[in-house]
């Protein structure tokens, strides 16, 4: 592989990882600080990226479409959790995966039902259509560039906003003990409300970039969910910093195995075969990857607890 | 009372059974969401325009969406059979739903007409009477392209394609005739959406030329991200990977692309002018290549529907089928031993259109193309 390629993919990689990191990070904060599971989630990112669709629409501004998809999958986080989850949060973790779980196939069939059965297409900015040259020869696409800085930029402002905020330190005391955090006279309600909203409109954001990029539908979301659960599980439940590793790891491993399998494998095989069990052992490659860390680290790289 | 609405029921309820026996009912599975909805809604449309233009009282339509999911294909030909008793089944888009629902259904005397999927394993030893592709076999348009690009002096294309069924069916056809020495090859997951790490290794390697198939919302994923990754490199395909729908969501990033299809909407022939006019009347669009294939499908039905009775008359109703005495909007139509068409594949060119590009008849790619696997079934 020449170094130019290298780099591509290594970027490419990146920007999965940026990408599924914003999906994650409001997954873990919410199990971390309200112990809750919340299947919803991809509803959430499909949110963000019908609004952004919607809006990009009818205002014909992009950047509009993108902040209104974080807003709107903010708010229709914060109504969530005031209407549904707020009652959730005392029962046992199947009730909550029940209850979420039919919250995620109704924001589906509504999506459905509003939007139409077909899947809405986005173009991203004229701005940022072309592509950049790399050093060494490559190229890669301006607007792929801009959801890695947009995303890393959002890590950053989340670190930030986790140690250097009152909200911050709430939500980290939230973290290590409820009871004592509402004792103590913290509104605890308007903080669960306010990390669920920080989670959903995380999600939106990163829906709103990547539906410019892939197409808008309905089912956009179980993918990204379940990618979101193996990032946390492989990070640590409950932790930030976990997620960012663990979105970076996924996000890479997922893009080197696609690129590097099927010819790997030509070493071995024909052609032909190469190329089918490449493009297999690729889709299976990051749940290997997340079962070789439970076995060496069954809390995840970053157990939140310690 | 209580008998009395009871003996109100069972009449209703044996009023309906005495209904229902008489027309002929075709249940069709196809996909109407997700990212290949377009090509089950096409379908759909096209089978409907027919019905609706034979006017017939007698056939009942029931589609249902399959959602790309194989298993929910099954179940929903296994409710059709068994509880709506339908007599045809139609519709499926995927080969790996195809490979699902066909061999069972036809197993138990239904007939299965299909209007897209024609995968290899159908083809060729599982061949089955009471199954027919009205559209084609799948290594048909990509075979066709293969030595298309072959006469147009391409020598190393990149080749690319979903794994599953049809798309190990697209490289294997497209291979049968370029050759096997190609410049690079590889399967995408069906229903991908990004395809970054593929792109990155065409460029990267020494291609002088793309051959892909990608239906649906995949091709227009994978259009999108080329043009924005800054590739120059020639496209081409078969007609699935640029049609109408694809075309408009991409713009003039195909434009100059080739593709391969057994069908054109400016294919000149009464039958076709007559089906290109109507569809876009009712539906204020032109059809896709799917589109041709579900009015097909419906013509062929109809046509052996006025030969006998499916239910009561299996072996003339499927001599009829194998006449195909119906007028094809592709021009001339037979079915081989397997029945799978005999048919001509055309090239078609991506020109700039009124407001989206669309697809122009530029020259034929094969005469009388029969698929490959004819000799292997024994019916």
């Amino acid at each position: 592989m020449s170094a130019a390629l290298a780099l591509e993919q290594a970027l490419n990689g990146v920007q999965l990882g940026v990408m599924l990191f914003l999906a994650a990070a409001g997954l873990t904060l919410i199990f971390g600080v309200m112990g809750l599971i919340n299947l919803a989630h991809g509803a959430l990112f499909m949110t963000g990226a019908y609004a952004c669709a919607f809006l990009t629409r009818e205002t014909g501004s992009f950047w509009l479409g993108l902040a209104g998809g974080a807003l709107a999958a903010a708010a229709a986080g914060a109504a969530v959790e005031l209407l549904v989850v707020r009652r959730l949060y005392g029962r046992d973790h199947l009730d909550q995966v029940l209850a979420t779980f039919a919250l995620a196939l109704i924001f589906s069939d509504a999506a459905r039902w509003i939007f139409g059965p077909q899947p809405l297409w986005l173009d991203p900015p004229a701005a940022l259509s072309g592509a950049v040259p790399l050093p060494g020869g490559g190229a890669y696409p301006a607007y792929r560039l801009a959801i890695i800085v947009a995303g890393l930029a959002a890590a950053a402002g989340l670190h930030a906003l986790i140690a250097r905020t009152r909200l911050g330190m709430r939500i980290r005391a939230g973290e290590s003990d409820r009871e004592m955090v509402a004792a103590l006279g913290v509104n605890v309600a308007l903080l669960y409300t306010a990390v669920f909203a920080l989670g959903a409109g995380l999600a939106g954001f990163a829906g709103a970039m990547v539906g410019a990029l892939r197409s808008v539908q309905a089912d956009m979301g179980e993918p990204v969910l379940i990618l979101a659960f193996v990032v946390i599980v492989i990070g640590g439940v409950g932790s930030v910093k976990g997620a960012f590793a663990g979105a970076m790891l996924v996000g890479v491993t997922d893009t080197m195995g696609r690129a590097l399998l099927p010819a790997l494998f030509a070493r071995i095989w024909d052609p032909a075969t190469a190329a089918g069990a490449g493009a297999a052992v690729a889709s299976m490659l990051i749940y290997m990857l997340m079962a070789a860390v439970l076995v060496l680290r069954p809390k995840g790289l970053f157990p939140a607890d310690g | 009372m209580k008998k009395r609405i009871l003996g109100a029921a069972l009449a209703a309820i044996v009023a309906a059974g005495g209904a229902a026996a008489d027309p002929t009912r075709i249940g069709m599975i196809t996909t109407l969401s997700g990212g290949g909805a377009h090509l089950g809604v096409d379908v759909r449309d096209g089978f409907q325009l027919a019905l609706e233009q034979a006017g017939r009282k007698d056939v009942e339509l029931i589609v249902r969406d399959d959602a790309r999911k194989p298993d929910m294909a099954k179940s929903l030909a296994d409710e059709m059979i068994q509880k709506d008793k339908v007599a045809i089944l139609t519709g499926i888009i995927w080969s790996n739903l195809a490979m699902a629902v066909v061999p069972s259904a036809v197993r138990q005397g239904v007939f299965y007409i299909s209007p897209n999927a024609g995968p290899s394993a159908l083809a060729g030893r599982g061949c089955h009477r009471n199954y027919f592709n009205v559209a084609w076999q799948n290594d048909d348009l990509h075979a066709a392209m293969g030595a298309y690009m072959k006469a147009q002096g391409f020598k190393r294309p990149f080749i690319l394609a979903p794994n599953y069924p049809a798309g190990t069916d697209a490289l294997t056809g497209f291979k049968s005739t370029f050759g096997a020495d190609v410049g690079g090859e590889l399967y995408t997951k069906l229903g991908q959406t990004d395809y970054a790490a593929e792109i990155a290794r065409i460029r990267a390697s020494d291609a002088d030329s793309v051959f892909f198939f990608l239906p649906g919302g995949m091709g227009i994923a994978f259009l999108k991200q080329y043009a924005g990754a800054g590739m120059t490199l020639p496209v081409f395909g078969p007609a699935f990977s640029f049609d109408e729908v694809i075309l408009g969501a991409v713009g003039d990033a195909a434009i100059g692309a080739r593709n391969t299809s057994q069908w054109a909407y400016d294919l000149d022939n009464a039958a076709n002018r007559a089906f290109v006019e109507a569809f876009r009347k009712t539906h204020g669009r032109t059809p896709t290549l799917y589109a041709s294939q579900g009015y097909d499908a419906a013509r062929l039905i109809l046509s052996a529907l006025d030969a006998a009775d499916p239910v009561k008359e299996p072996d003339a109703f499927r001599e009829a089928l194998r006449a195909a005495r119906f007028e094809s909007v592709r021009g001339k139509f037979r079915f081989g031993p397997n029945h799978h068409p005999i048919q001509d594949i055309y090239v078609r060119e991506v020109v700039p259109g009124d407001g989206k590009p669309t697809n122009r008849l530029i020259g034929v790619a094969m005469r009388d193309r029969q698929d490959a696997y004819a000799a292997q079934c024994r019916m």
